[in-house]
């Protein structure tokens, strides 16, 4: 008799435990620290459900540079407290909103019992677009990403670069042009700056070869990305580096990069293969390598920039 | 059950849990965080459509898979913005409540 489906049930009841204690949690402290936790703990689950691409991409954004982001935004509040505890909702209100999401939740579940049977699926189609363009890459959701639906990749990286220019734009007039504030203010602990030192140079390599082995294994331009994000806001953490300044030119440079080779290539491939966005088979894997290793540039750079925020006063000293 | 469904049913109740925390806490990061627990059940009842369409040699369906992994990073993008906007609301106006008549009486100016 095997131990797995006692694992899974498991592993369910601690996910939906700790996502109950994100909620419930009176301090906001307690709450972030939670989602991290649940964050790893869904890695687990993606893993369950063979998407060990999904599940690196969890862990390493929605529990890690997230977590980082609101602990960060929790500290420059300053006040935890700001809410008086006269604006906590009643007894009636909470019941009711209880009933509303448990009716939600219901009716997911109903959804999830009678989904259809055999189940619809891309994959033949997706399986047939990624042997005639793909060649080469031996990790399918690569493939899809970067040669099935790649468009929609491009889009993204656009994403992330107008969710940069969102947050720089909160700026106040004053401080426009300047570096975001420090991670943080006081000086950093030893072991901080221990450990800081300890995991860059792992941290970069293993980034650099998330990125590389994604082609064929899990792993990928994301993956890969968020680690090397991760790295350069350790070391600011650790005040061995501090953020840069928003108008820095190559800053802007490597924000860009990613979604500007990527639009590149496509409009070539219009030229080239035929159709935006193909690539002549015979050098698709070099070309798919030579997008990610922007994008990754790109994630690397946007993802720790989104989390320092605007740029602020005083803060170029 | 089989792992895919337990993994919806998990899902389905982080929509629920998510929910009721969006609605109900006051502070403006807490609601972030609810709001990032619905999104992450969405993902996985997606998750689970992935395993299920299994087929052509896979052992799921990967378009869904990678949807998924361009939502994570579009979440967190979105997330980021969020933040930024509550912490200029907060820097513009000392009281963070969203609530119109908590927000009617005048602070005492304890903001940061």
């Amino acid at each position: 008799m095997s131990v797995l489906p006692y694992l899974d049930v498991g592993l369910a009841l601690l996910v939906v435990a700790v996502a109950a204690w994100t909620v419930a949690a009176r301090a906001l402290f307690a709450s972030v620290v939670s989602y991290v936790a649940y964050g790893l703990l869904l890695a687990f689950v993606w893993i369950r459900l063979y998407a060990p691409d999904v599940a690196l991409t969890e862990a390493a954004v929605g529990g890690g540079v997230t977590g980082v982001l609101l602990i960060t935004a929790g500290k420059r509040l300053g006040a935890l407290h700001d809410i008086g505890p006269d604006v906590r909702p009643g007894v009636g209100l909470k019941l009711l909103t209880g009933v509303l999401a448990a009716l939600v939740a219901g009716a997911l579940a109903s959804v999830i019992l009678l989904l259809p049977d055999p189940p619809p699926s891309l994959a033949p189609e997706a399986s047939a677009a990624i042997d005639s363009a793909g060649a080469g890459l031996g990790n399918p959701i690569t493939a899809v990403l970067m040669s099935y639906r790649s468009f929609d990749t491009m889009l993204e990286k656009i994403v992330l670069v107008l969710a940069v220019a969102g947050v720089w734009s909160m700026t106040a007039d004053e401080a426009w042009g300047r570096a975001p504030s420090p991670f943080r203010r006081s000086r950093p602990y030893a072991p901080t700056i221990f450990l800081a030192q300890m995991l860059a140079p792992i941290g970069t390599l293993i980034g650099i070869h998330v990125f590389w082995t994604g082609a064929n294994a899990p792993g990928g331009a994301f993956q890969g990305g968020a680690l090397l994000a991760a790295i350069w806001i350790i070391t600011m953490m650790a005040r061995l580096a501090e953020p840069p300044r928003v108008d820095a030119r190559w800053l802007r440079m490597a924000l860009v990069a990613g979604p500007a080779v990527f639009l590149v290539n496509g409009l070539t491939g219009e030229f080239v293969a035929g159709s935006f966005f193909a690539y002549p088979p015979s050098v698709a894997k070099p070309i798919i390598l030579f997008i990610e290793a922007f994008m990754v540039l790109s994630i690397a750079v946007a993802l720790p920039m989104l989390v320092a925020g605007p740029s602020s006063e005083g803060s170029d000293q | 059950m089989n792992p895919s469904v337990i993994a919806g049913l998990t899902g389905a109740t982080l929509v629920g849990l998510g929910l009721y925390g969006f609605i109900l806490h006051p502070h403006p990061l807490r609601k972030l965080l609810a709001f990032n627990l619905i999104g992450s059940g969405v993902f996985l009842v997606f998750g689970i459509v992935a395993r299920r369409g299994a087929a052509a040699g896979f052992r799921f369906d990967p378009v869904p898979q990678a949807m998924v992994i361009t939502g994570i990073v579009v979440a967190f993008a979105a997330s980021a913005v969020a933040v930024a906007l509550i912490l200029r609301l907060s820097a513009a106006n000392s009281d963070l409540s969203l609530d119109p008549d908590a927000r009617a009486e005048p602070s005492d100016g304890e903001g940061p």
